[in-house]
Order: C-alpha cells, then sequence, then structure tokens
C-alpha cells in the first residue's frame, strides 16, 4: 500500500484524537486567548482541513502543488487571508499546520516513510500559509497606499486665480503624477494663474523629489500658470544646497509669504481697515 | 493642402489650431507665421492650442522654432490654453519650451502681450 494511503487511513482511524490534540496545542502555541477567533471556528476549520487533507491523501495526493490538494490549498489561502486582516502573526498563522505535524508524529513513531510524507507535505502547507498571509498583507498594504495617496494631494483654493497644494509625506513617482494631474486639472477648472506648492509636510526632498517638482513646476508653466514653492525647513534647504539642487523657482519661507506674493501678482493687497487702526491708537 | 488661419489682432497675430496638427502642416504655420509677422510688422503672437489633445515631440519642436523665429523679428510668442495632459506629455520629452511665454487663456495671454508692449514703449521714450 503506497504511503500516502497508510497516512489517509491513520487519519481516518484517529480522527477524534487527532483533532482533540491539535486543537489542545494551537490554544497553547498561538494567541487564541485573545478572542480574535472563537474555539467553536477553529473546531470547525480542523474539521474542513482534516477532511480535505484525508482526501487529498486517499486521491493519492504527494506534493502540495497536486490537483489532489486544490480544494485545501483554496482553504488554506482563505484562511491566511482571513488571521492576516484578524491581525494574527504569520507564526500564529502558520502554526495551525506545524501543531498538526506535532499531533501526527506522535501516532506515527514507528513508520518512518509514513512519517517523511506527511512531513514534507505538513511543511510545504506550512509555507504556503505564509506565503497566502504575505499576500494577503501586502494587498492590504497596497490598498493604504492607495488611499493615503487620494486622500492626501488636495488642491485648495485660496483665492481667485489663486490655488494651494499642500504636501504631505514622501515624494515617489506614482504619487508626483497623482499631484501633478490633479493641479494642473484644477488650474484649469478653477482658471488659476498662481499655484503655491507647500512642502512643509514632505520630511525630506533629494534630487528625485527635486526633480519630480520640477516637473510639475513646469507644467503648470506650459499651461500658463506660476508656482511658488513654500515651507521649506532650514534641514531640508540645506540638504537641497548641498545635493547640488536648484530649483530656480520663487521660493517663500511660509505658506503666508507666498500667499502675500500671490495676492500682490493677481492685483490684490490686504491691508487693515481704517477704523481698527483709529480704535487701536 | 489646408493652412492654419492667421488673425490680426492689433499688434498681435492669432493662431487658434483646431485640427489635429500633422508635420506638413505644422511647417506650413512656421512659415506663414513668419511671412505674417515680417508683413505686418506684429509685436505679438498668440498660439492657442486650448483645441490640441495630442502633441509629439515634432510639434513641440515646432513649437519652439516659431517663438525663436519670433523673438527674431521682435515678436513675442504666447502659448495658451494648453491642456494638463499636453502639459505632462511635454514636460515628460523634456520640452519644457524655454523662452516662451504661456497663459491660460487668449484674454490673459493678449493682457500679457499688451503689458510687456506698454513696458517696451516706456523703455523707448526712455531712451529718447
Amino acid at each position: 500500500m503506497p504511503d500516502t494511503q497508510v497516512a489517509a487511513r491513520l487519519l481516518t482511524q484517529n480522527e477524534a484524537t487527532i483533532i482533540a490534540e491539535w486543537l489542545r496545542l494551537q490554544e497553547v502555541g498561538s494567541g487564541l486567548g485573545s478572542g480574535r477567533i472563537s474555539s467553536a471556528e477553529l473546531r470547525v476549520q480542523c474539521d474542513r482541513f482534516l477532511t480535505l487533507l484525508r482526501r487529498g491523501l486517499a486521491d493519492g495526493g504527494e506534493a502540495v502543488q497536486d490537483a489532489a490538494f486544490t480544494e485545501l490549498r483554496d482553504m488554506l489561502r482563505d484562511l491566511s487571508r482571513s488571521r492576516a486582516i484578524q491581525g494574527f502573526t504569520p507564526t500564529e498563522t502558520a502554526t495551525f499546520v506545524f501543531a498538526l505535524k506535532e499531533v501526527l508524529f506522535g501516532l506515527l513513531q514507528q513508520d518512518a516513510a509514513t512519517a517523511w510524507v506527511l512531513s514534507r507535505l505538513l511543511d510545504g502547507l506550512g509555507l504556503y500559509t505564509f506565503e497566502s498571509y504575505q499576500r494577503a498583507r501586502e494587498e492590504v498594504i497596497v490598498r493604504q497606499q492607495r488611499e493615503i495617496a487620494e486622500l492626501s494631494t488636495p488642491v485648495v483654493k485660496l483665492w481667485d486665480g489663486v490655488l494651494a497644494l499642500p504636501l504631505i509625506g514622501t515624494l515617489d513617482s506614482e504619487r508626483t503624477q497623482v499631484v501633478m494631474e490633479n493641479l494642473l486639472q484644477n488650474i484649469v477648472d478653477l482658471n488659476a494663474e498662481i499655484a503655491i506648492i507647500d512642502i512643509t509636510g514632505v520630511p525630506t526632498v533629494d534630487t528625485l523629489v527635486a526633480q519630480h517638482l520640477l516637473k510639475t513646476i513646469a507644467a503648470a508653466r506650459l499651461m500658463g500658470a506660476d508656482c511658488i514653492i513654500s515651507g521649506i525647513r532650514p534641514q531640508i534647504a540645506q540638504t537641497m544646497v548641498h545635493l547640488g539642487v536648484d530649483l530656480n523657482v520663487v521660493t517663500k519661507a511660509s505658506l503666508a509669504d507666498a500667499f502675500a506674493l500671490a495676492l500682490r501678482r493677481v492685483g490684490q493687497s490686504v491691508t487693515r481697515p481704517a477704523l481698527a487702526t483709529r480704535t487701536g491708537a | 493642402m489646408n493652412r492654419i488661419p492667421i488673425l490680426r489682432l492689433g499688434k498681435a497675430l492669432l493662431v487658434t489650431i483646431q485640427v489635429d496638427m500633422h508635420d506638413e502642416l505644422a511647417l506650413a504655420l512656421e512659415e506663414d507665421l513668419t511671412q505674417k509677422i515680417w508683413a505686418t510688422g506684429a509685436r505679438g503672437v498668440l498660439i492657442d492650442i486650448s483645441a490640441l489633445e495630442v502633441v509629439d515631440s515634432f510639434i513641440g519642436r515646432m513649437l519652439h522654432a516659431i517663438a525663436s523665429v519670433s523673438r527674431v523679428l521682435d515678436a513675442e510668442t504666447v502659448v495658451v490654453g494648453m491642456r494638463p495632459a499636453v502639459a505632462i506629455t511635454l514636460v515628460e520629452l523634456g520640452l519644457e519650451l524655454p523662452g516662451i511665454r504661456t497663459a491660460l487663456d487668449v484674454e490673459r495671454g493678449m493682457a500679457l502681450l499688451s503689458r510687456r508692449d506698454d513696458e517696451g514703449a516706456e523703455g523707448d521714450i526712455e531712451r529718447r
């Protein structure tokens, strides 16, 4: 009889013992006490896993990639994804599979050949959970990145013909693209002559970021709008000079200064009403 | 072959590009415009490209050439109404059109030219 059939029979014969022992080990080994998953739910997952594993083995599956284990892989992928979203660590997630190994080895002490088959299979499944977990986490990260990119590039109208673009966070190529398109579209929509790019919230300006900024400014200029850069912090100013970055545009220390300049350029001025001066005196 | 009409507006020439520019048309425009500047003694050239959706490096270079030729003939070129997508394309192509003035629309472009004209006139008086 092939080793896989022996393993399948072993699982059938000792099902109740395996599940009980497996659950016990998981409760010790992983963070199930924190209430992120109920023990009833875990039991359902264990039952399902064992059934699918047994079926796969009975169908002659040996390696994780085998067609016999398709259902098992799908089940593990969903499980890993939900664990990733629930906030389990990768270790806790993989423990689900590795705990089973310990149980089965206890039952299999004499039969080295079957133990080897099961060991290799369970290792593969453990790694598979890990991969799925990783992928699910990466999806979450990508989604969040996109949300941040969308949220963090507001274009604000300060005055007729004056826009402000407060930049927050690191500028990479992808974000600059969003920022640029956003700004240029707003210049057209609001018919703005001047755009103030405030970089108070940009942690570092290296040559790449400077280049991105310059591209945005050049594009705005081509459309007939002027840009003013404001909010360059002292350290950033030093870094830029040391890197040899020359922005070659109008820069102002604060958004207020930039706004004052913008108002002058569009022919407006801010004055204190005469009444206030009189009462003040 | 179609030609792009060049309208005279006071001391300026107005060119509105409303069709897709192909290379021959662009070359013809450059030629016509040069002739017209010389014939009318125009001080400014307004090129309205708000209807232009696609530009390539050739059109970019053509704009640059028109600006350079105009400057030699003492006319300033203002490109008006460039669309965001066009602006991004030109910047990505490395054609930032230095030496060309830009404005959001024809009205502001005219204002820019007349401002420059006023300054120029004052300069003349001072020199005398």
